[in-house]
């Protein structure tokens, strides 16, 4: 189980979350709607361990992450795998889509060669490897990001507003992958999306679907 | 072309050629925008769908090759083609006068540093329009105090507003919107879509370019499909929802979650290798020898479909259901 508790995340005098509590168990789609700005992308954050929140307590498997500088510790972050709703702004524009894919496993120092097969599953073929971001369509480069997050099999994968940016055929195909990963792994998925009819597509009928309010600003001093 | 067109595309085609390869981005496309009316122009992402919108205002890079004509009625005198026209007319009559830009991001389209008043003023006084900035933001549905504001501190729906006040600016009868909706929240895409719906109802022409199908079905009065370049298929919004005769715009509908949530097989081809004949046809399960020949649009039950196969059309269905 991923969970959060009590979590609260505020920037200056903004408070973007305030206590909130989610669990994110295994095997299963959690869902996590709610409008524009209410700390969805923040909360993604602080689960997929990128941002220490101002309160509260994260933990994965039953492991409290204690040392926080501003991120969790790498072993502990390779568990939680998180996608972007932006992918040309979460990859390195040098890259080629195959280094991108390759990224993480280049990292954890580990044999290169998963990283060819996992994007071929992705639908991306040798020809479209060896370009770089600027020579692909955001629906390819998305792909590249959804194969790179699965690279190391992570125990929890975070979707971040995912496919806002793409196509309703791309957004069928990822999800898809995901669906597929999930069920053969058992890793346990956060989608998160202010589009509800897909959230009620993807987490079937059984699931968790949890909504965060607006945030609010702080009393001033 | 009807008398109440405002818009007519012919032939439009648009080569980008690099060192060693020719990009076909545009091909041979036909459609009309009419008075009072929102076309939305729907496809995955790189069909080509963003360039045709910028080849209507003179904006492609220099290597760009543009054939085919455009032609955008005026309110007094004859037509311009706004693919023939030099850059000084389409400068002094045309971007900004005539056609408006809904700019995809309204947030990252507006300067920064001043107030979307001072934005405004500009743009009135640029254009020589005597209107007040509070008198376009209140048609624009905005209080005239919401001006006074930067853009950071405009929500997400009061700064596509402002966006669409600046696009009015020149009081332009064709609207361009470039997906004006990207990254927006549900009940953003709606506002800025009832938004649209406005502007279309007010005798404007609107053509909206957008890969959000659900958006499109919420404002468009007609939809028009681009698929590897060309433009496959226009039919009437009610029309195309209900049963769309292309089998490519009938795989798009397909993969939204709310019906059959399956991607089309397959990816779309390089526009750089376009192949001959129809270019869907090595991701769809229709295709025959006779694929191999480019198909002309075909008007049928009032859908335009270039297709040699296309689907029945629902209301086929239902006298094949009667008999």
């Amino acid at each position: 189980m991923l969970r959060a508790d009590g979590v609260t995340v505020a920037y200056d005098r903004h408070r973007v979350l305030d206590r909130v509590a989610i669990a994110v168990p295994p095997g299963v789609v959690t869902g996590l709607a709610g409008p524009s700005g209410c700390g969805k992308s923040s909360l993604a954050r602080v689960l997929a361990l990128l941002l220490r929140p101002s309160a509260g307590r994260v933990s994965v498997d039953g492991t409290e992450v204690r040392r926080w500088r501003h991120r969790a510790a790498p072993a502990l972050r390779t568990t939680v795998a998180l996608i972007f709703q932006q992918p040309r702004l979460a990859v390195d524009p040098r890259f080629t889509l195959l280094d991108i894919v390759a990224e993480p496993l280049r990292v954890a120092r580990l044999p290169l060669d998963r990283a060819e097969r996992l994007a071929e599953e992705m639908g991306l073929t040798p020809d479209l490897l060896v370009r770089r971001p600027h020579e692909v369509s955001d629906g390819q480069l998305q792909r590249a990001c959804v194969a790179r997050a699965l690279t190391l099999r992570p125990r929890y994968v975070i979707c971040d507003e995912m496919t806002t940016m793409l196509d309703a055929s791309t957004q069928a195909l990822l999800v898809g992958r995901l669906e597929e990963y999930r069920r053969e792994s058992g890793a346990g998925v956060l989608a998160i999306s202010h589009d509800t009819e897909l959230l009620d597509r993807w987490c079937g009928p059984d699931s968790t679907v949890h909504r965060l309010g607006p945030s609010e600003d702080l009393p001033g001093e | 072309m009807t008398a109440s067109s405002r818009l007519r595309v012919e032939g439009l085609t648009v080569r980008f050629h690099l060192p060693d390869a020719t990009v076909h981005a545009v091909t041979d496309a036909r459609f009309e925008v009419r008075q009072g009316e929102c076309l939305a122009l729907v496809g995955e992402s790189g069909c080509g769908k963003s360039v045709m919108a910028h080849s209507l205002l003179g904006l492609l890079p220099g290597n760009a090759e543009v054939t085919g004509s455009a032609w955008l009625e005026t309110r007094s005198g004859p037509a311009v083609d706004l693919i023939a026209a030099p850059e000084e007319v389409l400068a002094r009559t045309v971007r900004g006068r005539r056609i408006g830009l809904v700019p995809q991001s309204p947030a990252t389209h507006l300067t920064p540093v001043r107030t979307a008043r001072s934005q405004l003023e500009e743009a009135l006084r640029e254009l020589g329009n005597p209107e007040s900035a509070d008198d376009l933001a209140v048609r624009a549905g905005l209080r005239p105090a919401d001006l006074d504001r930067y853009p950071h501190e405009l929500s997400g729906g009061m700064a596509q507003r402002v966006a669409n006040a600046l696009a009015l600016a020149g009081d332009p009868w064709l609207i361009l919107a470039d997906e004006p909706t990207s990254g927006l929240d549900r009940p953003l895409v709606d506002a800025t879509m009832a938004e649209l719906r406005r502007l279309a109802d007010e005798g404007r022409a609107v053509l909206l370019i957008t890969h959000d199908l659900r958006a499109a079905e919420r404002v468009a009065d007609r939809i028009a499909v681009m698929y590897a370049s060309r433009v496959v298929s226009v039919a009437p919004a009610a029309e195309f929802f209900a049963g769309p005769r292309h089998p490519y715009a009938a795989g798009l509908l397909d993969a939204l979650p709310s019906r059959a949530f399956q991607p089309i097989p397959g990816r779309p081809p390089e526009l750089t290798r376009l192949p001959g004949g129809c270019a869907f046809r090595p991701r769809c399960d229709r295709a025959t020898a006779a694929c191999e020949r480019t198909p002309e649009p075909v008007s049928a039950a009032g859908q335009d479909v270039a297709c040699h196969h296309p689907l029945d059309h629902p209301m086929e269905l239902d006298r094949h259901a009667a008999r």
